[in-house]
């Protein structure tokens, strides 16, 4: 670690520090999620598995709204230090909202597998999946009510910026929450359920 | 500091309320002294219920053949058992130690995060009473305290017991891994000005170490009982191997967890014996930089010895010596600290107050158990040991005979600092006798009993020769650990309201908790000392020879 960074963590802003050790918290959680999933990709003996059951495309779709999401925070938080109000108040709009598509997203996909009797207690690939992806989406939810409860304090004339501890700690929260997504859409759609052949 | 209040004045978090509502003060609490002390009334008032449960065995296995409880309630009791006394006493134990004092220590006014923290205990109370709720809610649980699968899995454990526990678990897990988060933060946020990482009490470095050990180690716990209630409640299918499932798997993921646990429940009470053994030998502690660094050892290598729990599964030989020699790694840098702690006492002028006895008798036990532990490592041992008595006398020499009695010795070393008076001394070393002879009877004899070939967790053995001898003076021990428990609680609630007024620093401390009044008033510190050094308060009281300066002339620093 450079001097530069180590000085960095030294004057971290206490709520941000206490969100970091959360999310790392939060990863330890989810790796066991992912390892379930990832030891289990082979076992399925009867019924749907991930090439069968899912559409890696359309989850790609929503996969996009998700990652861009990232980059519009980032926005907000560029703009909340220079003050620029409205801006930042429409850049977390725009992330609410595509958190929000993605969602949307992962309910069409949940309710066609469901509707085509894919569920948690078909086979060991319907266990893995909904547990890992479901409290994935569990996430997101959170993540949107925190970022929904941020914008509307923005909106009642609050968050002036140039910094807001509480914009600081949602947004690193949203940033893992993409992150996790990467690493799962890698794993379920990309290699198990083959978008990508190797 | 003359006006000692008997009290914590309370925070009066509702402005309407007056200082005469006392339990309101209490209830709504969010300050971190009153926190920790609930936290320790609560674990002590587990350990009671535990220790019940505890009686009712050796009731059970003072004879053999006996019918005192039938197999399922004695299933049911030693579960019960193992889990109260591992997440409900002994972390949260630990835990409201490290709530009260390290502020104080850090020269701080609270947590970093009050709110979060009275989160962490209140989670920590109802946690708990969802898992004895199973009582009445239909059966406790019954697969021992790890649970393994399959046996945890509704269709061999078909009441609701195993849901109780789950779940119970889960809601103290959120509240330990808030407190982790809130050790951290606080511990680097707000250190007053001088308190460098260098210089932090060594219960304050193992509360960080410990800390971020929970944050590792638990959510592994909480994934693992998600996944199991998955199976239970929504008829997923991890753990089944009918269904593709693996009952292995559950024993990876929970000894992922629960072998860092066995250093969270560990840590802190280093912690604790580094601050008795060197006040009250006089001297400096040997080695801090050995202590601390060491303690980070620990934590690395605890994340990889898990495995030792498995050597029966047949995990195959390349991982069997591969975490063999991790598991013997890791007793390294603990015996460093038992050397480190007889370096300290080396020498010094040893004062054997209650405290200092049970952190010197901490040495001996800590250390047998600690010697039957690495033979475990040796798997061909561990075959032919596993789940007998002898892992049952291990581990309670680890967890009683040394954090249970780093515990006791913390209690007699800060209960003054608490509450502004000493617990008796004569009923502290009646206290410190019974639990010394009654856990040594209780827990040694279970060593023979194991490599004799008693298995644990059954309800009864046949009357083969010596057995019953032997269970019996178990069962004596455990008794005596009875009374010595019913001896410690009337010490603390007799001192409490009549014992001896303690003063700001009894025992001529040197860390900065013993620079405020007895009790603390509510912001800790009217002015923070300047710290200069590791023993703030030494050099305080003697200016012509700190420790802030190098000395010329090397200066024997005990007292006379």
């Amino acid at each position: 670690m450079t001097t530069t960074a180590l000085e960095k963590l030294k004057h971290i802003e206490k709520n941000t520090l206490g969100m970091a050790l959360f999310l790392i918290n939060e990863a330890v959680f989810f790796a066991l999620l992912i390892i379930a999933f990832v030891n289990f990709r082979n076992s399925v003996k009867s019924g749907p598995n991930a090439a069968a059951a899912l559409e890696p495309l359309t989850t790609a779709l929503f996969t996009v709204a998700l990652l861009s999401s990232s980059f519009t925070i980032r926005q907000a938080d560029k703009n909340l230090e220079r003050k620029n109000h409205a801006r930042m108040l429409a850049w977390l709009v725009a992330t609410i909202a595509l958190g929000g598509i993605f969602l949307v997203g992962q309910g069409m996909e949940y309710r066609r597998l469901l509707t085509n009797d894919v569920t948690i207690s078909r086979n060991i690939f319907g266990s893995t999946f909904f547990t890992l992806t479901g409290f994935h989406g569990l996430h997101v939810l959170v993540g949107l009510i925190m970022l929904a409860t941020l914008a509307a304090f923005a909106f009642s004339g609050g968050l002036k910026g140039p910094k807001s501890s509480g914009m600081a700690a949602i947004s690193l929260y949203w940033h893992f929450v993409d992150v996790v997504w990467v690493v799962i859409f890698g794993i379920i759609y990309v290699w198990t359920a083959g978008l990508i052949k190797f | 500091m003359t006006d000692i209040p008997l009290v914590p004045e309370t925070t009066r978090p509702l402005p309407t309320l007056g200082s005469s509502e006392g339990l309101i003060s209490w209830v709504a609490s969010v300050d971190h002294k009153q926190i920790g002390i609930m936290y320790l009334i609560s674990s002590f008032l587990f350990f009671v219920v535990g220790g019940f449960e505890a009686l009712l065995m050796r009731t059970q296995l003072a004879q053999p053949n006996a019918t005192f409880l039938s197999p399922e309630a004695y299933n049911q009791i030693f579960t019960m058992h193992g889990t109260t006394m591992i997440f409900l006493v002994v972390v949260p134990m630990l835990i409201g130690f490290t709530t009260y004092l390290v502020p104080l220590m850090i020269g701080a006014r609270d947590m970093a995060f009050p709110r979060l923290n009275a989160l962490s205990f209140w989670a920590l109370v109802f946690g708990g009473l969802m898992l004895y709720y199973s009582f009445i809610g239909g059966g406790a649980p019954n697969a021992g305290w790890f649970s393994y699968a399959p046996l945890s899995e509704r269709p061999y454990a078909s009441t609701n017991g195993l849901d109780y526990w789950a779940l119970g678990l889960l809601v103290v897990g959120v509240g330990t891994v808030a407190a982790g988060i809130n050790t951290i933060t606080t511990i680097w946020k707000l250190r007053a000005p001088g308190v460098t990482i260098r210089r932090l009490p060594l219960f304050v470095w193992m509360s960080l170490v410990n800390s971020f050990l929970i944050i590792g180690a638990l959510p592994a716990l909480n994934a693992s009982l998600v996944m199991l209630l998955a199976d239970r409640m929504l008829n997923a299918h991890f753990f089944a191997p009918a269904e593709s499932g693996s009952a292995v798997l559950w024993q990876h993921f929970f000894w992922a967890f629960g072998h860092p646990e066995v250093y969270i429940m560990v840590l802190p009470a280093f912690g604790i014996i580094s601050e008795v053994i060197p006040v009250f030998s006089r001297k400096p502690i040997f080695g801090y930089a050995f202590v601390a660094g060491s303690t980070v050892g620990i934590a690395f290598l605890s994340f990889a010895v898990w495995a030792h729990h498995m050597f029966a599964v047949g995990l195959g030989r390349p991982w069997d010596l591969i975490f063999g020699a991790s598991s013997m790694l890791i007793a390294v840098p603990t015996g460093v600290k038992i050397f480190n702690w007889i370096a300290t006492m080396w020498g010094g002028a040893i004062r054997f107050t209650t405290s200092m006895l049970f952190a010197a008798s901490f040495l001996i036990t800590f250390t047998i158990g600690g010697i039957s532990g690495v033979t475990f490592a040796v798997v061909p041992v561990d075959w032919q040991v596993t789940d007998s008595y002898y892992v049952v006398a291990h581990m309670h020499y680890v967890l009683f005979g040394g954090t249970m009695f780093a515990v006791f010795a913390g209690a007699y070393y800060w209960f003054p600092k608490m509450t502004g008076r000493l617990l008796s001394e004569t009923l502290g070393k009646w206290h410190f006798s019974l639990t010394f002879i009654g856990f040594n009877l209780t827990f040694f004899v279970q060593h023979f009993l194991g490599l004799m070939g008693m298995p644990r967790r059954v309800a009864t053995y046949p009357d083969l020769p010596n057995w019953g001898l032997l269970n019996l003076t178990s069962t004596a021990g455990a008794f005596m650990l009875g009374v010595a428990s019913l001896v410690f609680f009337w010490n603390v609630t007799a001192s409490w309201r009549n014992g001896k007024e303690a003063g700001d620093n009894p025992w001529q401390a040197w860390t900065l908790e013993w620079a405020t009044t007895s009790p603390p008033p509510i912001y800790n510190f009217d002015q923070v000392p300047p710290v200069k050094s590791r023993r703030p308060l030494w050099d305080l009281a003697h200016p012509e020879n700190p420790d802030s300066r190098p000395r010329k002339p090397k200066v024997e620093q005990t007292d006379q």
